[in-house]
């Protein structure tokens, strides 16, 4: 559930019968996802993402736009000229979006920086307010710490003392924001430590 | 009396309000006890720790279990929004929720109805939602780490996964980000800025610097911050005012790190058990406070 609604105005949310409101942007071609949870998001972008590379596509987790009242605090943004072949993904995966409309105002756009720091014998990387270490030797992860949200605790209870391939994944066992900034931190750390 | 608000990692974990204690690395509240791991419990635990130094040994706690569903959260927000104006706490921490504007605004008003208004601390989650709720300004402390104060002084950011770049690449301005966030009125009267130098800050700007002892491993280490914040929260419940209680809970949080000999593997608990240590040590020094 979305934690930001008040500062949306309340304007009429378009619906999927509305007409596209085309205009100067260059985000007239582009419509969004909208799901009830930030795990939902999740499983319909890694299976999009697999779709995509199929027919190049592109797809992309962003901010809700602030006349979106309903669903979580991440939307997905596709090509609507691919809306078909992304229903058709999506429902072999048994994954049902709330609402898919038109892209008429801009999103937010997720954090996109990452931050390694070296310690010897241990790695850290941080994706915004979520940081992961792991033992270098042994790919263990040893610490996860930073975010707010009441699902950090479970992550890092869940994760700490697993090797990298085996922990459970925080897109798996995620719930919020900062489950999918450690997601984020863990792809990153584990591209720099596998790769 | 301090009152400390959280959740645990724990689904099953049932609504629970009462003294707390801590005994064997475990939080006791009601029949019902936690491991210290992380998270509030790991802020309990300071908080008690310090207190037992400070001969304020009462702590009353509020916890459900959430694992990021928001469940648990919601159902310690209404009770909070219920009852709350019948307790009469000296300062209360608020901790990980989850971030809701709509529950935040109505445990403030519940706040309001108390008939003395406590000191108000807020950290992780809640600080989020203090933050985007437009209240900032109704508490008196908040402790960010150096990547939520960016998000503090990002007055478009909902969240700190949304800071935008610009203002993330400031991290190492942090007189710039506490300068911004003043002026958007999205900090509380005081910060206490933590990371490798911890800062103490209000709306004039920088207070304190505190960077020594250096133990970078700190920075990694999960519940450091929630340490840091018990220590602080159980100073300001002695009566030591806001900014100098900021002052020494970060001595002290470093100072314990660094007698556990820290490495990025380090547990909060390891930590923890120096505390008492710490705070002798650094209130040598202070006795004019």
């Amino acid at each position: 559930m979305s934690f930001f609604k008040f500062l949306k105005p309340k304007e009429k949310r378009p619906q999927k019968s509305d007409p596209v409101k085309f205009s100067k942007s260059n985000c007239q071609d582009r419509g969004i996802l909208v799901f009830e949870h930030t795990s939902e998001v999740i499983r319909a972008e890694s299976f999009l993402k697999k779709a995509a590379k199929i027919n190049g596509g592109m797809i992309r987790v962003m901010g809700p736009p602030p006349e979106i009242r309903t669903g979580c605090d991440l939307v997905i943004e596709f090509p609507l000229i691919e809306k078909l072949s992304v229903l058709r993904t999506l429902l072999a995966a048994d994954i049902e979006p709330l609402e898919i409309i038109p892209v008429t105002s801009s999103l937010l756009l997720p954090v996109n920086l990452f931050q390694t720091q070296d310690f010897d014998q241990y790695l850290m990387v941080r994706a915004a307010n979520m940081k992961i270490t792991v033992e270098k030797d042994t790919l263990i992860i040893v610490n996860i710490s930073g975010g707010g949200c009441p699902d950090v605790p479970y992550l890092a209870q869940e994760m700490v003392g697993y090797h990298l391939t085996e922990a459970p994944l925080p897109r798996d066992i995620g719930h919020t924001l900062c489950g999918y900034a450690l997601q984020l931190a863990y792809e990153e750390i584990t591209h720099q430590c596998l790769l | 009396m301090l009152a400390i608000v959280g959740t645990v990692p724990d689904q099953e974990f049932p609504l629970t309000a009462g003294e707390i204690t801590l005994k064997n690395r475990k939080i006791y509240i009601g029949e019902r006890n936690f491991p210290v791991n992380r998270g509030t419990p790991a802020l309990m635990a300071a908080a008690i720790k310090a207190g037992d130094y400070l001969g304020s040994k009462n702590i009353y706690g509020f916890l459900a279990g959430d694992i990021g569903r928001g469940n648990g959260s919601r159902t310690l927000y209404e009770y909070l929004s219920n009852n709350l104006s019948g307790f009469d706490f000296s300062s209360i921490v608020f901790h990980y929720l989850q971030p809701d504007v709509d529950w935040h605004n109505r445990v403030m008003f519940a706040v309001c109805e108390m008939k003395k208004r406590p000191v108000l601390i807020a950290d992780a989650g809640f600080m989020y939602a203090a933050k985007m709720s437009g209240q900032a300004k109704e508490y008196d402390l908040f402790t960010p780490d150096v990547g939520e104060l960016a998000f503090l002084a990002d007055e478009k950011a909902p969240h700190p996964f949304y800071t935008r770049g610009f203002i993330l690449k400031q991290e190492n301005r942090t007189e710039e980000l506490i300068a911004r966030a003043y002026k958007h009125d999205n900090a509380a009267r005081y910060l206490l800025v933590k990371g490798r130098s911890d800062y103490v800050a209000d709306q004039q700007g920088i207070i304190a610097k505190i960077d020594k002892p250096v133990d970078a491993a700190m920075e990694v280490i999960g519940g450091t911050g929630d340490s840091l914040t018990g220590i602080l929260s159980a100073l300001v419940s002695s009566k030591i005012v806001i900014d100098k209680a900021a002052i020494i809970a970060a001595q002290v949080n470093r100072l314990a790190g660094h007698f556990a000999v820290p490495t990025p593997a380090t547990k909060i608990t390891e930590i923890i058990r120096y505390i008492p240590k710490a705070l002798n040590q650094t209130m040598k020094g202070k006795k004019e406070l």
